[in-house]
């Protein structure tokens, strides 16, 4: 297999080098340009390039430890937490340089916001859970505040289950009903990027469907990233899917394209199952 | 007899060993707890509680070193803990991975044990001398200076079981390290927080050591703050090594006094703590 | 910034995160400045000690520690005593403690049936909170007596005809003194050592265990071979840490020690500890020389506890990392 890789290699930049020159007309949200990671001495990015077009979905597969949960994390910095991770390279939004060490990393991620794999309600009521992120931001009366929860909490297709406990604890929810208030509190305080790692991981088939059948909605307001195992849901929920190989930008294309003539054999293998 | 055997023996030879000196080990701390709940009781009585301690011979109670005590602890634990709270906060949130936690961590840990009665010379040499005499004040120092380790040591452990998904995800809002500190982290460990707080209450409300050159003793009501102050641990010593029966009654019913509101404490604690607060 | 940006949520938002900014810097250097603050702890402890006991040890050099003499009239300290009855009761104390305390927790982790483990470690690790003054008293008033009337007549007249040994306990029997001073030091480390040995004795994997038993070993030989190996740094450190406590441990000890400054063959003999000395001496001290040297028998209990203590750490932080692996 590995062999295959050999003879098929194509140098990365030759094929990725400026994605966006094969759909021109798109605008591009966020830009990541020959971007490398390290985790101390290991390289687990590989001068990887791929653009988040503007207000659509884009999906990143690839097996395990490919590097796309990672790519996740730099796009909003979240790498910073730790010592020992550098990024090397440009990742633009809206052409600005998100790994200017200058820039202000709560300003950056209150403007691309994140959901996690496991659902992390704040131990805190419902309501408290999307307003405590409002209330930091903006000063909102209470009738202006109950509209933005309310209007979060439908964004996130939740609210006819919650809305007649909205002072129960966040923690007294299901596992689905808690990953939805977490989509919901991220919306509220209107980010333009929304990034999902693997959110419906931990997840029942049914709440799984629930969530994928947020997408199409979100997408109306921002731009999006998802990572995920399950390809069924990479083809359902997006328009462009990035797959990545050993810290490597294999292949980036339309979500059709990709799944139905990929160019990359290494895809073509991943996505048949041969391989991950 | 056969090795296998004579293994077998030796096997039952050793856990009964074991078996004998856990039996020895609990039979000794349960002949204390008798005759402490056995003497204690027997000179319990109203009394206690109502007056304030006798001079030599006399009848009296334990009113002026209860309030004594109470004042000294709850201002210990008013000025150590906040202390306590921030340094064990910086461990477990902003300073996680940088040297100087480990180093604080480290010296914290010998604190814990350190012996009490080095933290009474170190107050009494930047209090007592400084003032020119004992006071409630030195006291509630030296208390506050012994709450600090059990404080920062439980905040830091607390605060790092907080699961690290909860912090990530408050921190990908873009809300600052110090909002989510107090509103989010706090608030998920605060049943540990809290019984932090209360083991540090019970590890210094039992002090005696370094009361006795810092607040000394009066015999004496007094709430007055810069002179001496009665305290429980510090009447027991000198009422027990007393030669009069009187103050060696007293003694052990404020012995019995203490180790119910250490025992309590330390129970309340465990219950609080069992309580799961975050997944 | 984007216009998009500016017209979602406008100048609120940047000003909220500039206040932010403000807030959490100085949250930050509001922590970590008591984090400081406790180094700062020590540090002033050493110093406040160094300082308090310079003129004692100018006077008297390194000959404070050797020295036997404890004169308050003619002023010639010596801490040679102190050090002698802290270091003897303490290893005393450990000698009893820590065989029957290993004993307490493989009994806790190996034979103890099932519903009874828990209470009783519980209570094991309550009894390690009760004040000390409390085995103090106990001490005095029950222990001691019992003590003076049964087993110490009983050893000096036992070991009468044995070279060595009779010297170590030789008559009278007093009741107080070096002797009822370990032993009540030992019951009041005995639940430290228990419970944490049971801690550590349980960080060992079951799979480790149920091998051993599987190629037919003893109760006795897996606890032998495979636990005690396997946290071998753990216990040491555990003892260590008894250690640090039961050196610079003051209440239990001041009530039956007798305070004598003297250094006795006889172990049965009155005594005198650093801490026990500063707590029955340091009020009534006059005179600069006299407070001094009280402080510098603290400094040199500080001294020894600290690398007591400090290498109990190190090996505590040993084996987590062994079990981190």
């Amino acid at each position: 297999m590995n062999e295959a890789f050999h003879n098929e290699s194509r140098p990365n930049a030759e094929a990725l080098g400026d994605a966006s020159g094969f759909f021109p007309a798109l605008p591009e949200k966020m830009s990541v340009r020959n971007l490398d990671f390290f985790y101390g001495d290991h390289r687990a990015l590989k001068s990887v390039s791929v653009p988040l077009f503007d207000r659509k979905v884009t999906a990143f597969i690839g097996p395990s430890g490919c590097g796309k949960s990672t790519l996740l994390r730099v796009l909003n910095r979240m790498y910073d937490l730790y010592p020992g991770q550098r990024a090397v390279g440009n990742v633009l939004l809206d052409g600005e340089n998100v790994l200017d060490p200058k820039l202000d990393v709560n300003a950056l991620r209150a403007r691309v916001g994140m959901v996690f794999q496991k659902p992390t309600p704040f131990p805190m009521t419902i309501y408290e859970n999307i307003a405590f992120g409002v209330r930091l931001y903006e000063k909102l009366g209470k009738a202006d505040m109950d509209e933005r929860v309310e209007k979060a909490l439908r964004g996130a297709a939740i609210w006819d289950e919650v809305k007649d406990k909205l002072n129960a604890s966040g923690l007294s929810l299901s596992g689905g009903q808690q990953q939805r208030l977490c989509i919901a509190r991220t919306v509220a305080i209107q980010p333009e990027v929304i990034l999902f790692d693997e959110p419906c991981s931990a997840l029942d088939p049914i709440s799984t469907a629930k969530i994928e059948e947020l997408f199409d909605e979100l997408r109306s307001e921002y731009t999006i990233a998802i990572v995920t195992h399950n390809m069924q849901q990479a083809v359902r929920v997006s328009q462009y899917t990035a797959f990545m190989y050993l810290g490597e930008m294999v292949e980036f294309g339309e979500t059709d394209q990709i799944f139905q003539t990929p160019r990359e054999i290494r895809t073509q293998d991943y996505i048949t199952g041969r391989f991950g | 007899m056969s090795l296998a055997s004579i293994r077998k023996a030796r096997s039952a030879i050793a856990m009964g060993a074991c078996i004998g000196s856990a039996v020895l080990g609990i039979a000794a701390l349960a002949l204390i707890l008798g005759a402490l709940l056995w003497n204690g009781f027997s000179s319990l009585n109203l009394d206690v509680f109502a007056k304030m301690t006798p001079p030599p011979g006399a009848s009296g109670g334990l009113l002026n070193a209860i309030v004594g005590s109470l004042i000294m602890t709850i201002m210990g634990v008013a000025i150590g803990a906040p202390l306590g709270l921030l340094a064990g906060t910086y461990m477990a949130e902003y300073g996680r991975y940088s040297k100087l936690t480990t180093l604080v961590r480290f010296i914290n840990d010998i604190l814990l044990s350190a012996p009490s009665i080095v933290i009474g010379l170190f107050v009494y040499e930047i209090t007592v001398l400084q003032m020119g005499h004992f006071s409630a004040y030195a006291g509630a120092l030296a208390l506050a200076l012994l709450v600090v380790p059990v404080v920062v040591r439980t905040t830091e452990d607390m605060l790092n079981l907080v699961p690290g998904g909860l912090r990530e995800a408050a921190i990908a809002m873009g809300l600052p390290r110090s909002l989510i500190i107090r509103h989010i982290a706090y608030k998920a460990a605060r049943a540990g927080l809290i019984t932090g707080l209360l083991l540090a209450v019970a590890r210094v409300s039992g002090e005696t050591a370094p009361l006795l050159f810092t607040a000394l003793n009066n015999q004496f009501f007094s709430t007055n703050l810069n002179a001496p102050m009665a305290s429980l641990p510090v009447v027991i010593f000198q009422f027990a090594m007393s030669p009069y029966k009187d103050w060696q009654s007293l003694a052990w019913a404020g012995a019995l006094l203490i180790t119910t509101a250490v025992l309590v404490l330390s129970i309340g604690a465990r219950i609080l703590g069992a309580q799961k607060t975050f997944k | 910034m984007s216009d998009s940006t500016a017209s979602l949520v406008g100048d609120a938002r940047t000003r909220a995160l500039k206040r932010f900014n403000l807030g959490d810097r100085a949250f930050h250097l509001i922590t970590k400045s008591a984090a400081v603050a406790v180094l700062l702890l020590l540090g002033g402890v050493i110093a406040s000690l160094i300082h308090g006991s310079a003129p004692a040890l100018s006077e008297f050099g390194f000959g404070f520690l050797t020295s036997e003499a404890w004169n308050p009239v003619t002023e010639k300290f010596g801490a040679a005593p102190a050090i002698y009855g802290t270091l003897l009761t303490s290893f005393i104390a450990l000698l009893i403690a820590a065989p029957v305390g290993f004993g307490i927790a493989v009994f806790l982790t190996e034979i103890c049936p099932f519903p009874l483990r828990r209470p009783i470690g519980i209570a094991i690790e309550l009894l390690a909170g009760i004040p000390s003054i409390i085995y103090g008293i106990w001490g005095m008033f029950v222990l001691a007596p019992v003590l003076q009337a049964t087993l110490q007549p009983w050893l000096i007249a036992g070991f009468a005809d044995i070279p060595i040994l009779n010297d170590l306990f030789a008559g009278p029997p007093y009741g107080i003194g070096i002797f009822t001073a370990s032993i009540i030091l030992s019951i009041m480390i005995l639940p430290l050592i228990a419970s944490i040995s049971r801690d550590v004795f349980a960080t060992v994997p079951t799979v480790l265990k149920e091998a051993a038993f599987g190629v037919g070993c003893t109760r006795w030989e897996v606890v032998r071979r495979i636990v005690m190996p396997y946290t071998g740094a753990g216990l040491v450190g555990g003892v260590m840490l008894a250690l640090g406590r039961a050196l610079g441990e003051t209440m239990a000890v001041t009530f039956v020690i007798g305070n004598a400054h003297k250094i006795h063959a006889s172990i049965l003999g009155p005594g005198t500890t650093i801490s026990a000395t500063i707590a029955n001496e340091f009020t009534e001290a006059d005179g600069v020389l006299y407070t001094s040297s009280l402080i510098a028998l603290g400094l040199v209990l500080f001294v020894i506890t600290f690398i007591v203590l400090a290498a109990s750490r190190l090996m505590l932080a040993r084996l987590k990392r062994q079990e981190g692996r």
